[in-house]
């Protein structure tokens, strides 16, 4: 019986994600655009290092801006999947399904995870035709523990801003938009935080994309091993840890203040 | 086991309402004014109690606005009543809407699809939320489909393509597909053509036969629910002004009943046509 309702939910999980995928494909002028706005974005920062002569800072932009390509992908992608829904006119039946809350949103979450992988894939592997990248010094595995990990995070901050247009349809996505931002500001994605003025600095210290984009400049550049990255590696865990179960709670109870007033409705 | 039980049931929204110049003449005054706004209460529902039967086909009535698609919204979840009771099939749908949502779907009066997947897309993705097997709902989809006139081959085709009564089909395939026992439907037929209207009166009245699936629907067309519902409630002004079978409340009227519509009986009891309450 708990294993019908396992697999049962699984598969209303992967719903959304074949969904999304199926989406993607009847969007695909959209994506084309998106990802040229991506690709252009990555080689107009690395240029101005090239311009300067100096290779290393523009491995140092490409990261940061690579790396905010993915996390902001995974945070928009969760953060909007409400307001898509509600664009869609789908939102009513999505929320009457009888399916876990938890399953709904790990659905979206997954797909985020992915899209933003193939997305930054994508990116990534055209970045040789433009820079003379030297990647001998990168420490992959770290990379890669570093990129999972920071995801984990950014997803509990995407549940935490989906609750936003849930709340106020308008509002509730300049809201988001404006959070998204600030996490840029804060981050350290090309500069290091530390040229920030002294009042924004604790929010460096609280923001993810902080621990991020440090472990994973020096995993690339600096052939950092995962042990040598283990401070920020946990900090970004707890982060997740935290912020999951937390954006879950919080998705939840704007579930019910939609519930409430009305809110839960395709025009808002 | 009554299939729904709605007692005593009220629900209220707050709107902020912008409050009316007071003539100040001052500029600062004037201003203050125009950005003053105070919050309002609005009766959505308001005090409704019924009950429907397992296996009978219940009409609500009423014009815009008087509360019908909140009704509906509250049965199906997606609305916390402020105060009452509703339960189906003895299910509580505050405290185990998990449990109600399994046996319950609704058509609304929007088709609600993702506008660039096909129907077929649309219903598997459907099917798949409510753990039906993807073979059967396949199988099932195309069989109430065309039972509704809808062409087989059209089922690949995006939801944009298709004319608003064929996704209203669609619409009536998706919510059947996971063979509800309560089928809560909002205004299907508004905006149909004569044909389709019908297609899919005819087809609530076989689902009843077949399936012993409980309907409820609401609709603007007296006509629809007198030929159609065992038993129909009057809404006017977000309450009940009569539940009664159509014969029944025709005699509220007078005795001539093949000459009284229930258009008459909402006029009886209202004092204004449906037309003019729509406004």
């Amino acid at each position: 019986m708990m294993n019908m309702r396992i697999s049962r939910e699984l598969i209303a999980s992967f719903a959304f994600v074949d969904r999304n995928f199926s989406l993607l494909k009847r969007y695909l002028g959209w994506e084309l655009v998106f990802l040229c706005y991506s690709v252009i974005n990555v080689i107009t920062i690395g240029f101005i290092m090239v311009g300067r002569g100096d290779n290393s800072d523009v491995l140092y932009l490409v990261i940061g801006a690579l790396m905010w390509g993915f996390l902001s992908v995974v945070f928009h992608e969760v953060s909007e999947s409400v307001s898509w829904e509600r664009w869609e006119g789908t939102i009513e039946y999505t929320f009457m399904a009888p399916i876990l809350r938890f399953t709904h949103l790990a659905g979206s979450c997954s797909f985020a995870i992915l899209y933003s992988m193939l997305r930054i894939g994508i990116v990534l592997a055209l970045m040789p035709l433009f820079f003379d990248i030297d990647l001998s010094n990168a420490n992959i595995p770290t990379a890669v523990v570093t990129l999972v990990i920071s995801s984990l995070s950014f997803l509990g901050l995407g549940l935490m801003a989906a609750v936003l247009p849930l709340m106020s349809t308008e509002k509730g996505s300049y809201a988001t938009h404006i959070m998204g931002s600030l996490l840029m500001l804060v981050s350290g994605v090309y500069y290091e935080v530390d040229v920030l003025p002294n009042w924004i600095r604790p929010f460096s210290v609280i923001s993810p994309g902080t621990y991020t984009l440090r472990s994973m400049r020096a995993a690339i550049m600096n052939n950092a091993s995962i042990a040598a990255r283990l401070p920020d590696l946990v900090i970004l865990l707890i982060i997740g840890i935290v912020l999951i179960p937390l954006g879950l709670w919080v998705f939840h109870l704007g579930e019910i203040y939609a519930k409430k007033t009305g809110k839960l409705k395709r025009s808002g | 086991m009554n299939a729904l039980v709605c007692t005593n049931t009220s629900k209220f929204f707050k709107r902020w309402q912008k409050t009316k110049s007071n003539g100040n003449p001052h500029l600062l005054g004037r201003f203050k004014s125009s950005i003053s706004r105070r919050r309002e209460e609005i009766k959505a529902v308001d005090d409704i109690s019924f009950n429907v039967d397992r296996g009978e086909i219940f009409g609500i009535v009423g014009p815009n606005g008087s509360g019908k698609s909140t009704l509906i919204r509250l049965i199906c979840t997606l609305l916390l009543p402020d105060s009452g009771r509703i339960e189906v099939f003895g299910r509580d749908v505050v405290k185990e809407h998990f449990q109600v949502r399994q046996i319950i779907n609704r058509v609304s009066v929007e088709a609600s699809f993702f506008k660039k997947l096909s129907s077929m897309e649309n219903l598997m993705y459907a099917a798949r939320l409510y753990g039906v097997d993807s073979a059967l709902a396949k199988q099932k989809a195309v069989e109430i489909l065309s039972r509704l006139g809808f062409k087989e081959d059209r089922v690949t085709e995006s939801m944009q393509e298709l004319s608003r009564g064929m996704q209203q089909k669609v619409a009536i395939a998706r919510a059947l597909l996971t063979s509800p026992s309560l089928l809560l439907m909002d205004e299907p037929t508004t905006g149909l053509d004569p044909r389709s209207k019908r297609d899919v009166q005819e087809f609530v009245k076989e689902i009843r036969e077949e399936q012993d699936t409980t309907v409820v629907i609401t609709s603007h067309d007296m006509d629809e629910v007198d030929n159609l519902c065992d038993r129909v409630a009057i809404i006017d002004n977000v309450k009940f002004m009569a539940l009664d079978t159509p014969i029944e409340l025709k005699r509220l009227v007078g005795s001539d009943l093949e000459n009284i519509s229930l258009e008459d009986v909402f006029m009886k009891l209202t004092g204004k046509e449906l037309e003019e309450a729509d406004k």
